[in-house]
């Protein structure tokens, strides 16, 4: 995976609030959400059959995924219901001025860690 | 000369009392006094007025002509101050004196304003009754800090309705937990997660100490030292009877007016009936009594003798949607001899117990399922042996009959426990007035019109007993939002709500989900005809870009070919857009018109813009399109031009949102060849006329569209497809396809409500339709005006821009 660490991704006004936006750094696709006034950022790929999470309807700190409904939990990677095996990739984020920073090099997958 | 009766309070148990007096006898002439100015009203449903569930209208029991009707004299905004018992006279305010030779004191209570300092204050509110309710309903907005001292039944149903309005509601409660007099202490810590998850906070135990404020309220200040800021307070402490006049008459009074097994005080012309009463020592505080109270009043007044009133055992429904709670009988689990049995689910949020002794239940706290409430209290009611039950006495069986159950009902059991009346009362009223509907049992029986916890008893009793049972659909929305779509139409078009997020954060639980958030958009689309504040973040990816997901994370982008009729230069472009943007796939799809699958969302913009086409919405719910055959153009049997007149239909729908896809054909002559009978809407080409059919499906499942109209000329054909293309807006359910909505509603009603409808009801269907059109626009305009900056656009990372 990525070696890097934060690196600065794009400006907060780029992504809707309540949606989501993929971006492609090097090999790995994030896809960052706005909740608010916050920015959580997962690895933009569902275990599933590999749908584009970014374009998932989001619901409270849950995203569902736009192929066939999985549910993950953005601050963890998990997923909601046990009974979906398959978490995705969490990074820690956050905004300097305006622009979002996505710790690249600390993702970290099926952990209860919360994103900065 | 009849006797003078006279009633003091205009109330629930008094007028109820009333109702049977007149079934019983026609001796008296009657004088009612109250001090409210309106007529008789269900104070219950009080609460539902506040939560914009109900208008006032809808809760008026008896209206001023029913008094006319039964030669009652009404004396409204009139209160009583005194009674001469030697003369047999009551004086009013005014002075007045009206003879009686039976009174009845019907009082009820008020509610109790704890001595605190400060509660006389502006903005100190308490909730009784119906200007108690407009009052908060004037002062309520979004936004407005609000406290609500008492977290009882009353306390905690006024801090959701006022929290429904917007309000920032805290309940602050004296006790441990919220309705200890109902529940226990899990009991109450399940019901304080509910309340707290609808956004509603809770403070316990907390003793107010003072209302601070300037001349208004400004805040509380409790016990602890601790401050809560507030300005708007709702008292609801509990309530006090309205023993007064009966005290100062000399008659026994204690925490009530003391009434005997028969309602009579301790003057033999003197009765009391209600919440003003204390029989054996209780007092009430719930109808359900009270109505028992007053068949017995009315017997024994009217010397007809009868049953005794020997008591009630208290049964409590919290009215909330979305949190249900019942409470009944006995709750004390420490009387010798009581057992408990118990289950809870805290994932479900569901909590049982119940109190059983010597093999007889005796009492039960329900929180969370509350469906076997009736098979509970039957259980208690008939004293029932629970030996062969034991085993799944917490899940009773439910009978995959659902007439089954209400079958094995004894006729004399209670169905509505609020105003006492029995399945054999129910039965008797269906067979003797061909009722088929529950608003018909409503009004013919009582049943089901105070609390409603038995409506869904009613419906299964209807659906059991008459074979043409129509049911009114009432299901949820979505847990997110508790109400039923109907609901859900009133409360945006009342509240004025515009935007989904304001239907969440004020009816729903701030979140929404990917089934609620589609739906709500729909609904704020279809209310406001499109005038509405539109939310990406609610839709699915594909109304977020217009055009179809596909399993790749592409998207498909279908134009429109209204008709199915396309130009050579068209077909031109399309291939030069397959050619430029390398589309994997060119399909002609199964609608009559052709796919390009395989788009990246960054060229959709333009991809659009090169095609010069409009959207052909196949991504949505919304209109599809219109196919055609080649009707008298160039067919030797077609009798009525359908391919122009698919067009035109095309044209008039194109670009509108619907509850689902909308799929319509238009064929000249009955062969049918672009399957219109098949189809959401149909237009049939006949020798000098068009059939125009409906709910047509050759999906999932196939039906045969049902007949609305035939008609003369091709205007009124399309007009009748406006008015049922607006009517199923209107009223389906969302993801409710044509099919199963004409199936559900009947295509008899469907046909009385839109072209046999009175032509001013047509011409606001068709209004609402046209202001729908004027707001609805091509969707793929937003290749130039993106709703959002990046909604289209590939971000790429700062890194890579730099270098
Ligand atoms: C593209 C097309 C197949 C084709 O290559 O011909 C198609 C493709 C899909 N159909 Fe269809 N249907 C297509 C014509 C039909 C027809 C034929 C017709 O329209 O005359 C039917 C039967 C008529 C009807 O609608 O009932 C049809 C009945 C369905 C159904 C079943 C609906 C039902 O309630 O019975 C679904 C599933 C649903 O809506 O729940 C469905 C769902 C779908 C979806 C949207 C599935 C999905 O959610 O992804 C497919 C999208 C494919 C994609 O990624 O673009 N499609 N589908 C046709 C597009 C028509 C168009 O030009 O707009
Ligand atoms: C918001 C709310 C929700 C409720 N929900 C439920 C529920 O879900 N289930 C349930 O069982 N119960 C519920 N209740 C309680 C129920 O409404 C009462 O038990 C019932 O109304 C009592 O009837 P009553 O006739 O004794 O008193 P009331 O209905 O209060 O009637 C008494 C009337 O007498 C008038 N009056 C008093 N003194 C005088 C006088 N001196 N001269 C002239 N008129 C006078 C009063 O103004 C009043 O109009 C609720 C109450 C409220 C306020
Ligand atoms: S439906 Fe009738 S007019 Fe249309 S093509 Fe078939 S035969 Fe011809
Ligand atoms: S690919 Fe995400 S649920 Fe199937």
């Amino acid at each position: 995976m990525n070696t890097r660490g934060w690196t600065p991704i794009t400006k907060i006004e780029n992504i809707a609030l309540r949606e989501g936006r993929a971006v492609k750094v090097g090999d790995t696709e994030i896809a960052i959400f706005r909740l608010d006034h916050r920015y959580l950022t997962i690895e933009n790929k569902c275990p599933h059959k590999g749908g584009p999470l970014c374009d998932g309807i989001v619901s409270g700190t849950t995203v569902v995924c736009p192929l066939h409904g999985q549910r993950f939990d953005l601050e963890t990677g998990m997923p909601v219901l046990a009974s979906q095996p398959g978490c995705v990739a969490i990074f820690p984020t956050r905004v300097e001025e305006g622009v979002i920073f996505v710790d690249l090099g600390s993702a970290s997958k099926g952990q209860e860690e919360v994103a900065a | 000369m009849k006797r003078q009766l006279v009633v003091v309070g205009n109330g629930m148990a008094g007028v109820a009392c009333v109702e049977q007096i007149l079934k019983q006898s026609h001796d008296f002439e009657i004088t009612i006094f109250g001090d409210e100015t309106h007529a008789n009203y269900n104070r219950i449903l009080l609460s539902l007025v506040l939560a914009g569930e109900k208008s006032p209208d809808d809760i008026v029991i008896n209206d001023i002509e029913w008094y006319q009707t039964h030669d009652i004299r009404t004396r409204l905004g009139v209160k009583i101050t005194g009674i001469n018992r030697e003369k047999r006279v009551v004086i009013d305010e005014h002075g007045g004196e009206t003879e009686y030779d039976k009174l009845i004191l019907a009082t009820g209570s008020s509610a109790f304003i704890p001595p605190i300092p400060g509660v006389d204050k502006k903005n100190v509110h308490v909730f009784r009754t119906l200007d108690d309710t407009r009052a908060l309903l004037e002062k309520a907005r979004p936004g407005l800090k609000t406290a609500v001292i008492g977290g009882g039944l009353l306390g905690l149903e006024a801090a959701r309705g006022l929290q429904v309005r917007g309000c920032e509601v805290t309940v602050v409660h004296l006790m441990e937990t919220l309705m200890e007099r109902q529940l226990d202490a899990t009991g109450g810590e399940y019901l304080k997660r509910k309340i707290e998850s609808l956004g509603i906070r809770v403070m316990l135990p907390q003793q107010t100490a003072a209302l601070f404020g300037n001349g208004r309220v400004d805040g509380l200040r409790f016990a602890s030292g601790e401050e809560l800021e507030a300005d708007l307070v709702v008292i609801a402490a509990g309530i006090r009877p309205n023993a007064e006049l009966g005290r100062n008459a000399g008659l026994e009074v204690r925490r009530g007016i003391v009434v005997n097994d028969y309602m009579a005080t301790s003057d033999p012309h003197i009765f009391a009936v209600g919440e003003c009463t204390e029989h054996r020592g209780q007092t009430f505080g719930l109808v359900a009594p009270l109505f028992d109270q007053g068949r017995v009043l009315a017997s024994a007044i009217t010397g007809n003798g009868g049953p005794a009133f020997t008591g009630a055992s208290p049964a409590a429904k919290l009215k909330i949607m979305g949190v249900d709670i019942f409470s009944a009988g006995s709750i004390d689990e420490s009387e010798p001899g009581v057992e408990t049995v118990r289950y809870e689910d805290p994932a479900l949020g569901t909590y049982k117990k119940l109190l059983v002794k010597d093999n007889r239940l005796q009492g039960m706290i329900l929180v969370g399922d509350i469906e076997d409430e009736h098979v509970y209290m039957e259980w208690m009611r008939s004293g029932t042996d629970l030996t062969p039950h034991r085993r799944q006495i917490l899940f009773p069986p439910r009978d995959a009959d659902p007439g089954r159950e209400v079958a094995d009902m004894p006729d004399s059991e209670t169905v509505c426990g609020c105003n006492g009346v029995r399945k054999g009362d129910i039965i008797q009223a269906i067979h003797a007035h061909g009722i088929t509907t529950l608003a018909g049992v409503k009004e013919g029986t009582r049943a089901s019109t105070s609390c409603g916890s038995c409506t869904g008893l009613c419906e299964k009793l209807l659906r059991a007993v008459t074979p043409d049972f129509q049911e009114e659909t009432r299901t949820t929305l979505c847990s997110c939002v508790p109400f039923s779509y109907e609901q859900l139409r009133d409360i945006i078009r009342g509240q004025k709500l515009k935007s989904v997020e304001e239907v969440l954060s004020v009816y729903g639980n701030r979140k929404g989900c990917e089934v609620c958030k589609p739906a709500l958009s729909y609904l704020l689309d279809m209310v406001w005809c499109g005038d509405h504040d539109e939310d990406r973040s609610a839709r699915f990816i594909n109304d977020r870009v217009h055009a179809n997901i596909q399993k790749d994370g592409t998207f498909s982008v279908v134009p429109r070919m209204r008709g199915g009729v396309t130009t050579p230069d068209e077909l031109r472009r399309i291939a030069d857009v397959a050619d430029k943007y390398r589309v994997p796939m060119v399909k002609v799809t199964g609608s009559q018109r052709i796919d390009l699958l395989g788009i990246k969302k960054a060229d959709l913009p333009k991809v659009w813009a090169d095609l010069g086409m409009l959207s052909g919405q196949a991504y949505t719910k919304g209109v599809r399109m219109v196919k055609t055959c080649v009707g008298t153009e160039f067919c030797r049997f077609g009798v009525q031009d359908s391919t122009r007149a698919g067009i035109e239909l095309e044209r008039r729908l194109e670009n509108l949102f619907t509850p689902h896809k909308f799929k319509m054909g238009v064929v000249g002559c009955p062969r049918n060849c672009a399957e219109a009978t098949v189809k959401d809407l149909g237009m049939v080409g006949q020798e000098g006329s068009w059939q125009i059919v409906v709910g047509g499906a050759a999906g999932k499942s196939v039906r045969k569209a049902d007949l609305l109209i035939t008609v003369e000329t091709t205007e009124q054909a399309l007009e009748a497809s406006d008015l049922f293309f607006q009517y199923y807006r209107e009223n389906a359910n969302y993801l409710e396809r044509s099919y199963d909505f004409v199936e559900r509603v009947g295509i008899e009603k469907i046909r009385k409500e839109t072209v046999y409808a009175p032509e001013a009801d047509k011409k606001k269907l068709l209004d609402r339709l046209a202001r729908s059109k004027e707001m609805a626009k091509d969707a793929w305009l937003e290749r130039e005006t993106p709703a959002h900056p990046t909604q289209f656009v590939q971000i790429q990372p700062m890194e890579a821009q730099r270098s």
